[in-house]
């Protein structure tokens, strides 16, 4: 086999207003191939107006195994939400 | 299209009972399992196995309708079978990310793949010797995969099920210029309906098998039914297959060759449902182990096309390096 074509992960904007969502990857040798193959695999149906491609190696996560460390400090956080407050009814929509 | 029931995955798995019980409670709960989470080995060889199965399935699926393209009788019928074939090859694509997440390489399934290590649906195995049967694809192999590929939507692998949702959405198109191709032959001379009911007189129990063995002989079915990776067993889901597909036979005016099939008010809980005959395993484990017609074929094309593009891929990356080492000096200058 040859060397291994580098992996991209594929974001698409679906309409202007709207933020690129990530929706899927794939190999190509640079971004040039990257973003042609993106527009044939992705968007075949008018699923969007704008493609970024990144390369997945410049991609870091989070470690799942921490995810508890990392989300649940914002569970019981309540204060946090506006319905932590009272507002009398009288005041009206706040 | 086009996934089959799984052949012989090992979800033979090590971890403790702690471990096991803890994910089993998260696939219980309806969460999706994502790419880094912490899996029983059994389950990511499953998935792998699956996954890869049904993106070379896709793939090869290429093959049988490609070879038509070029002899579609009209500009329509030719925009049509081109765009399905150009689908297909993206679910490949899609499917092959989703199995790489779980941290298996392209080249590897590729390799696995063109060395007959890997299965693929036994349905591209069969050849297409009339236009009929582009018709016949769509109708009924594209029609078996999206009842297959429906509950994979629901799949408690993140990247898998998203994959599914994709493909589902673009499957609807396949089976339906299929149908409508059927519907203008049955239309048309006493010739073309008699090619027709040919093309599906061949295809008819090859479309039943894709759904893989009877439940008492699908080994690794409970587990991936209790990992929520499975959904409804394979007899469900053919049987749903055909109880759909009968009446849309019956609309063309054709038959199914079938001498035992009939309708039983007493089956699905009394809503009632079609018995039917006898299906030929021997036929289907011939065509699974290699033997079926068109085997040879479509591996020897599938490694021409690697082999030939060998240069292209090649060159490709030479050229992305010749390019980065271009801008990585002009930034020194
Ligand atoms: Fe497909
Ligand atoms: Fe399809």
């Amino acid at each position: 086999m040859s060397k291994e074509t580098p992996l991209w992960e594929v974001f698409v904007r679906p309409r202007n207003g709207l933020s690129h969502k990530h929706c899927g990857s794939l190999h190509a040798a640079d971004e040039v191939m990257a973003l042609q193959a993106a527009r044939d695999t992705y968007t075949r149906r008018g699923e969007g107006l704008s493609i970024w491609v990144v390369p997945s190696k410049s991609i870091f996560a989070s470690d799942p195994d921490q995810t508890a460390e990392n989300f649940d400090p914002s569970v019981d956080k309540v204060y946090r939400h506006p319905t932590f407050y009272d507002i009398p009814d009288e005041v009206g929509h706040m | 299209m086009y996934s089959q029931g799984l052949i012989g995955a090992d979800g033979a798995t090590e971890e403790t009972e702690e471990f096991l019980a803890a994910f089993q409670a998260r696939i219980d709960r309806e969460e999706k399992i994502e790419p880094n989470d912490p899996m029983p080995e059994g389950y990511r060889k499953t998935l792998v196995r699956q996954i890869g199965q049904h993106a070379h399935s896709e793939i090869v699926g290429m093959l049988p309708e490609g070879n038509w393209i070029t002899r579609a009788p009209s500009l329509r019928r030719k925009a049509a079978l081109l765009a399905k074939v150009q689908d297909e090859g993206g679910h490949g694509l899609y499917l092959y990310s989703a199995a790489e997440t779980l941290g298996v390489t392209r080249e590897q399934m590729t390799e696995e793949l063109l060395s007959g290590k890997a299965k693929y649906s036994s349905i591209f195995n069969y050849p297409t010797p009339t236009w009929a049967d582009m018709g016949t694809i769509g109708w009924l192999v594209d029609g078996a995969a999206i009842m297959n590929q429906i509950p994979l939507c629901r799949c408690s692998y993140g990247p898998y099920a998203r994959a599914m949702i994709r493909v589902c959405k673009e499957e609807s198109f396949h089976q339906r210029q299929g149908y409508e191709l059927l519907i203008s032959l049955c239309n048309g001379t006493k010739e073309q309906k008699e090619m027709a009911q040919d093309s599906i007189n061949r295809w008819w129990w090859p479309s039943l098998m894709m759904f893989g063995p009877h439940d008492a002989e699908s080994s690794h079915s409970e587990q991936s039914m209790k990992w929520k990776i499975k959904r409804f067993s394979n007899d469900e889901l053919r049987q749903k297959f055909i109880d759909a597909t009968i009446p849309q036979a019956e609309y063309l005016g054709l038959t199914v060759p079938d001498p035992d099939l009939k309708w039983n008010p007493e089956k699905n809980n009394g809503k009632g449902g079609y018995d039917h005959g006898e299906i030929n395993w021997d036929e289907f484990w011939q065509v699974v182990k290699g033997h079926g017609q068109m085997n040879r074929d479509r591996i020897k094309a599938r490694k021409k096309a690697w082999n030939d593009g060998e240069w292209v891929r090649d060159a490709a990356l030479a050229h992305a390096e010749k390019r980065a080492a271009r801008k990585t000096q002009q930034a020194a200058e």
